[in-house]
């Protein structure tokens, strides 16, 4: 099990070495002591590891990550997780702007706050943030599950295409086309698979959030307004 | 891009350090600001005097101000610094000092004046704008600085942060505004004057502005969110407050925290990855178009 500590080996010699690393390695569990909040820390990787961060890590943590189980344990800076295409994050603090921004896949959870633009332009991740979220969350959202425990900022799902929003607290308000859904069976399943993948076995009601979506009234041009040009 | 510091001091036991402390939240944030920086600091003041922080021209441009400001008003101390110089001046005389150095040294210019603020600021890498200046042999309160990385305006010393354009006052500022010339020319009608073309200073002229009207610094930041247009995180000194405000999105990054000894300020948590207790301290991204305000 390889321990690595920041304050000492160079970052870019740690994730060239992980990026080295072929699916079928069985040098999985990593260690990474000292982020110190560094940027891009373990990003791009590309194999079922398992990487333990202890401590603070900057922006893009997690970036890109294919089939990685990645544990933060502590907070995280701008873009954690962002461009996901699998795998499992778990942010044990707060995110900052942007977390899992772009994510095509795999599982973001947070334990803490997301600050604003959490999954912006999400396109099939799924991001759990056990806190509150930040402003323009879920900004044109295209596909996959935002679901929040606490409250979400302004502006919430900004021209969201087809991304499932959650929250179980308070909406500040609601971005453009933007609209609250009704929730069905279907929908509580749906969300309690989202947690059960998430880690949180029952502990949670699906029952308790309010779903959110697209309105769909931007998809197409409007005739009516071919006069304001 | 560019990168901000700030560290506010709640307990005196650390004002030793301050200097130290900021040197290296400074050199830290070199990759978001590698053209100049700059910073505030402030130390001790004494009562009937005003400091003037001087920059001359270059290190003899600024030895040869001294030494004819020191013939001129015997009473006067000076503490030189590279290219800058401390100069504490009797109240009485700032006046006559102020016309004095307008005519004399036409190359010398005020950069700071205040009781207790100090500023500094230089052309280079961060680190060795802070060596140059021996910043980690600086005490004091609390501390602002700046790394800059150019877009507004040239790579000058004129362009680098911090600006102060009222006693004991300074901004530093990460964004740019997108109204600054006509805020620059209300201003001017309203008897301010600017040295530069940079929109920065313009916020710090706004904000002297409203203070001069009466207006707490807190109060102050507040309005400026109706009046000042464009993205930006500022981070403000006065003699005794340190505040920071962020644009309605939020655009640029800012990142605090906060124990019971001191309250600090990065643009990157990196930054404040060295200071002490950081592992308990309390750290938060401050809300856009939220006025946070300390002040001793």
């Amino acid at each position: 099990m390889p321990d690595i500590d920041l304050g000492v080996t160079p970052l870019r010699e740690l994730n060239g070495a992980l990026h080295k690393l072929p699916p079928e390695t069985n040098e999985r569990h990593w260690v990474i002591e000292n982020p110190a909040g560094r940027h891009a820390i373990a990003a791009g990787l590309n194999a079922p590891l398992n990487v333990e961060i202890n401590g603070p890590v900057g922006y893009y943590c997690a970036g890109m990550n294919k089939l990685a189980t990645v544990n933060i344990h502590g907070s995280a800076g701008v873009g954690v997780a962002e461009n996901m295409m699998s795998g499992f994050v778990h942010v044990s603090g707060d995110a900052s702007q942007a977390a899992g921004a772009t994510g095509h896949g795999g599982l973001l959870r947070i334990d803490g706050n997301a600050s604003s633009r959490c999954g912006i332009s999400m396109k099939g991740i799924d991001i759990v943030v056990q806190g509150s979220v930040g402003h323009m969350s879920a900004f044109m959202a295209q596909a996959g599950n935002l679901v929040v425990f606490g409250d979400a900022g302004d502006a919430l799902g900004d021209s969201i295409y087809e991304a499932h929003l959650f929250v179980r607290g308070s909406v500040k308000s609601l971005g453009a086309d933007c609209i609250k859904k009704d929730m069905s069976d279907e929908h509580k399943a749906a969300l309690h698979d989202v947690l059960t993948r998430a880690g949180f076995n029952g502990e949670v009601d699906p029952s308790e959030f309010q779903r959110y979506g697209s309105a769909r009234t931007l998809y197409n041009f409007n005739v009516d307004h071919a006069g304001e040009y | 891009m560019c990168g901000i510091v700030g560290l506010f001091l709640k307990d005196s036991a650390l004002e030793p350090d301050l200097g130290q402390m900021t040197a290296r939240m400074l050199a830290t944030m070199t990759d978001r600001g590698p053209d100049s920086a700059g910073f505030a600091v402030y130390g001790t003041g004494q009562a009937g005097q005003t400091k003037l922080t001087l920059r001359g021209p270059s290190v003899a441009g600024i030895e040869n101000t001294v030494s004819k400001l020191k013939q001129t008003f015997p009473g006067t101390d000076a503490a030189l610094y590279d290219t800058h110089a401390v100069v504490a001046v009797p109240t009485e005389d700032l006046a006559r000092v102020d016309a004095w150095l307008g005519r004399e040294c036409p190359d010398t210019e005020v950069v700071g004046r205040g009781h207790r603020m100090e500023i500094f600021k230089e052309v280079g890498l961060p680190q060795d704008v802070a060596a140059r200046f021996r910043l980690a042999t600086m005490h004091g309160t609390h501390a602002i600085g700046h790394t800059r990385m150019a877009t507004e305006s040239a790579v000058t010393t004129d362009g680098a942060h911090p600006y102060s354009t009222g006693g004991d006052q300074c901004l530093v500022h990460n964004g740019s505004l997108s109204n600054h010339n006509n805020v620059r020319r209300a201003l001017c009608r309203e008897g301010l004057t600017f040295e530069t073309e940079n929109d920065t200073e313009v916020a710090a002229g706004y904000l002297t502005w409203r203070m001069r009207e009466g207006l707490s610094l807190g109060d102050a930041l507040e309005v400026s969110l109706e009046d000042l247009d464009g993205f930006y995180t500022f981070v403000v000194g006065t003699e005794n407050g340190f505040g920071v405000l962020r644009d309605g999105i939020a655009c640029k990054p800012a990142i605090m925290a906060e124990t019971n000894q001191y309250v600090a300020f990065g643009s990157e948590y990196r930054a404040l990855a060295d200071l002490p207790g950081i592992g308990l301290a309390k750290v938060w991204e401050p809300e856009p178009a939220t006025v946070y305000f300390w002040e001793r």
